[in-house]
């Protein structure tokens, strides 16, 4: 399970996570939502292990201080972040860049690695399931991919490194409603008893897809509000200032 | 990525060792004499003398080139010496299994096994060290086909006639400064000839390396298919490492007749010097083929190794609808200094050639690209397209690009495309929330941007080009 004490970030002396406080238990899906500028992508930033924060709190996964680790360690470990916007890199394959990755993982837990066939065997069942077409494995990482396929690509990645903590960072983002299905089954078929999710959204159509254990409100650097999914919709009819105010 | 990227440290030269073999050298110098010792020493007929000589005297009214983008203390060409070969212990050998024992563990060490090239890789290698060949695999086999695959002085004596023909006639003895020289004082080299409608059935490969010291090495390297025959060769260099600069100046001609084809793949990782600065290999190397008609001729290059490259493979497109490539990867780390590029000349009609170059440069080093392109009045419908594309690693290093076009007839196209780019922080950061460490992670990145270089190399060459890169920029992160 996830434990966040008294997390603070801050970028250049201006303070963006100002003693955030979470605990997400394991099988738990929770919601963090909040205006532009909450700290929602700084949290998951700071949670992977990206440079350029300071960095001051305890974050534990499963008890282990993730904070100390390097950010492949933190993968090593588990941390899975979909990014909000994924990364092109021109002339590495998608499959050769995706089974680097699993075994680069699994290497790490100790675990054989894949063989090209064994990966590749994987690798097709997931894109199935997924509605990706088979030769999006032969294209260079998102390099030329539309939004949709991006964010399909790291739902992919999510499914083949079976994470203990996934972050979603706004996938839901610039998705049409057919795409935003495909992600929200694979967030769904992912839910299960080894796995925390946290999915940061701003808006409640993927929850309605995927339903939260719990939704936290991110204002002002801390939570400043949770509760079960329900949260969501007063937040789409009355917005965040209200939620906030009667906190 | 400040603290990823602080300059490069250290990076390990894998082949920096010397073996000790019982060498014959001749004395400091650049002097007639000396041209006169080494046609001597090579037992050459008096035509092949004279050229060399021809050669000599007209280097002495020329220059040392000052225009590359490159800065070095000025060499004293008195102070070295031209021609070196380890002692023969008895006659010449005549099969693998009487080649000198500890020349054939030198290239055991360098992953070149000469009996297990023979038995398994089905690549046939000519090995070359300081200035002569020292064994040829898979003569009988080549034979067979037509092909003739041999040291440079092997067919001046068993092919005269041939070589007679061909020598300089791509790259003529007054071509340059370093081919001037070369043409003096080559010591030996690789022949390769395939006659007409022959498909070389084999890669062929030439594998030079440096061992003596204060020796510079000049080697000549002529390869041509006839008629509809084709060819694949391979070149990869290697020096031991030391605190002085070492000279290598080569010439290669390519001579690809009416609707032959020649490739040339060549992975060089010659000495680049240490960290400082200190020694490494001036390569100084004049490469260039002549295409007949419908012929093509293709020039892939990684270059990884040398304190200064400074190298221009060329393709003359003298026969109508002949076509010239260029697929290079140029990699500076330290404190290396590359001025390298290619020259494409149209001449015939319809002629193509492409032009895909990607420099990388990482700490202190400085990467240029040089190119010309050249369509000459003759040049009806003559197209080109140029790549030029730099990668830079660090804020302390490098990248230029000096394209010059020149066109004389009205309906060739000319494109030219360039770009400049870092490795940057978003790319590693992707990659290490995936699980890579910061080194995988650059390397797979510069991998990924010289993807379609090395997708022109032959697959064992490609693996090695990885592998080489890799450890070009090893602590070049973290």
């Amino acid at each position: 399970m996830l434990r966040i004490d008294g997390l603070t970030a801050s970028v250049a002396g201006r303070r963006i996570l100002d003693g955030l406080d979470l605990e997400a238990g394991a099988g738990e899906i929770h919601a963090i939502m909040g205006p532009n500028g909450a700290g929602k992508s700084t949290l998951s930033h700071v949670l992977t292990g990206r440079e350029g924060y300071e960095v001051t709190g305890r974050v534990t996964l499963d008890g282990a201080d993730l904070l100390a680790l390097a950010p492949e360690e933190r993968a090593a470990a588990g941390v899975f972040l979909a990014f909000q916007y994924p990364v092109e890199i021109p002339g590495v394959g998608n499959m050769y860049f995706l089974r680097t990755a699993v075994n680069a993982v699994r290497r790490a837990r100790g675990l054989d690695e894949l063989d090209a066939m064994g990966f590749l065997a994987e690798a097709k069942a997931h894109m199935a399931r997924l509605d990706i077409d088979p030769a999006f494995l032969s294209r260079s990482v998102n390099a030329g991919f539309s939004g949709g396929e991006k964010k399909r690509n790291e739902i992919l990645q999510m499914s083949m490194l079976e994470p203990r903590l996934a972050i979603l960072d706004e996938t839901d983002s610039g998705l049409d409603i057919d795409a935003l299905r495909v992600v929200a089954d694979g967030i769904e078929r992912m839910r299960g008893p080894e796995r925390t999710m946290l999915v940061i959204t701003h808006y409640p159509r993927l929850l309605e897809l995927v339903r939260p254990d719990r939704v936290h409100v991110l204002q002002g650097g801390r939570i400043a509000r949770s509760g079960d999914h329900r949260l969501a919709h007063e937040l789409e009819a009355e917005g965040y200032k209200p939620a906030v105010a009667s906190a | 990525m400040s603290d990823v990227i602080d300059g490069l440290v250290d990076r390990e030269y894998a082949y920096g060792f010397h073996t000790d073999l019982d060498t014959d050298i001749a004395p400091k110098g650049l002097t007639e004499d000396v041209v006169r010792l080494i046609s001597a020493k090579k037992q050459e007929p008096e035509w092949l003398l004279d050229w060399r000589l021809g050669a000599f005297r007209h280097f002495l009214t020329l220059d040392e080139p000052a225009w590359p983008n490159v800065t070095y203390p000025p060499i004293d060409y008195q102070d070295m010496h031209y021609w070196a070969a380890p002692k023969p212990k008895g006659p010449a050998p005549q099969s693998l299994d009487e080649v000198d024992p500890e020349v054939r563990a030198m290239f055991d060490k360098l992953g070149i096994s000469l009996a297990e090239q023979e038995r398994l890789s089905g690549v046939a290698v000519d090995a070359i060290v300081d200035s002569v060949s020292v064994a040829t695999t898979f003569k009988e086999r080549l034979a067979e086909a037509g092909v003739i695959f041999c040291s440079f002085s092997e067919a001046v004596r068993e092919h005269p006639d041939l070589v007679r023909k061909y020598l300089g006639s791509v790259v003529g003895p007054r071509d340059n400064f370093f081919a001037a020289l070369n043409s003096a004082v080559f010591s030996d080299g690789s022949f390769c000839f395939v006659p007409a409608g022959v498909t070389c059935p084999m890669e062929l490969s030439t594998y030079f390396r440096m061992n003596a010291a204060e020796t510079g090495q000049f080697e000549r390297t002529l390869i041509v298919a006839e008629e509809g025959a084709s060819v694949s060769y391979l070149e990869g260099c290697t020096a031991p490492m030391r605190d002085e600069n070492q000279l290598h100046a080569a010439v290669v001609e390519l001579v690809a007749l009416d609707d032959a084809a020649i490739k040339y793949s060549t992975v060089q990782n010659w000495y680049p010097g240490d960290a400082e600065g200190k020694g490494g290999i001036y390569n100084f190397v004049t490469k260039r083929g002549r295409a007949g008609a419908r012929a093509k001729i293709s020039w892939t290059q990684v270059e990884t190794g040398s304190a200064i490259t400074w190298k221009y493979p060329s393709v003359i497109l003298q026969g109508d609808g002949s076509v010239g490539e260029f697929y290079s990867v140029a990699v500076t780390a330290n404190h290396q200094q590359a001025d390298t590029g290619t020259k494409m000349i149209h001449i015939g009609r319809d002629t193509t050639s492409t032009i895909v170059s990607k420099g990388i440069s990482a700490g202190r080093a400085q990467n240029t690209y040089r190119g010309l392109v050249k369509m000459l009045r003759s040049a009806t419908g003559a197209r080109n397209h140029t790549q030029c594309d730099s990668l830079l690693i660090g804020s302390e290093c490098g990248a230029h690009t000096f394209p010059y076009v020149e066109v004389r007839n009205d309906t060739a196209e000319v494109e030219h495309e360039a770009s400049t780019t870092r490795v940057n922080e978003d790319q590693l950061f992707y990659c290490r929330q995936r699980g890579l460490t910061e080194e995988d992670a650059t390397s797979m990145i510069v991998n990924g941007f010289c993807r379609e270089v090395f997708d022109e190399l032959p697959m064992e060459f490609a693996v090695e080009a990885q592998a080489l890169l890799r450890v070009s920029l090893e602590g070049s992160v973290g």
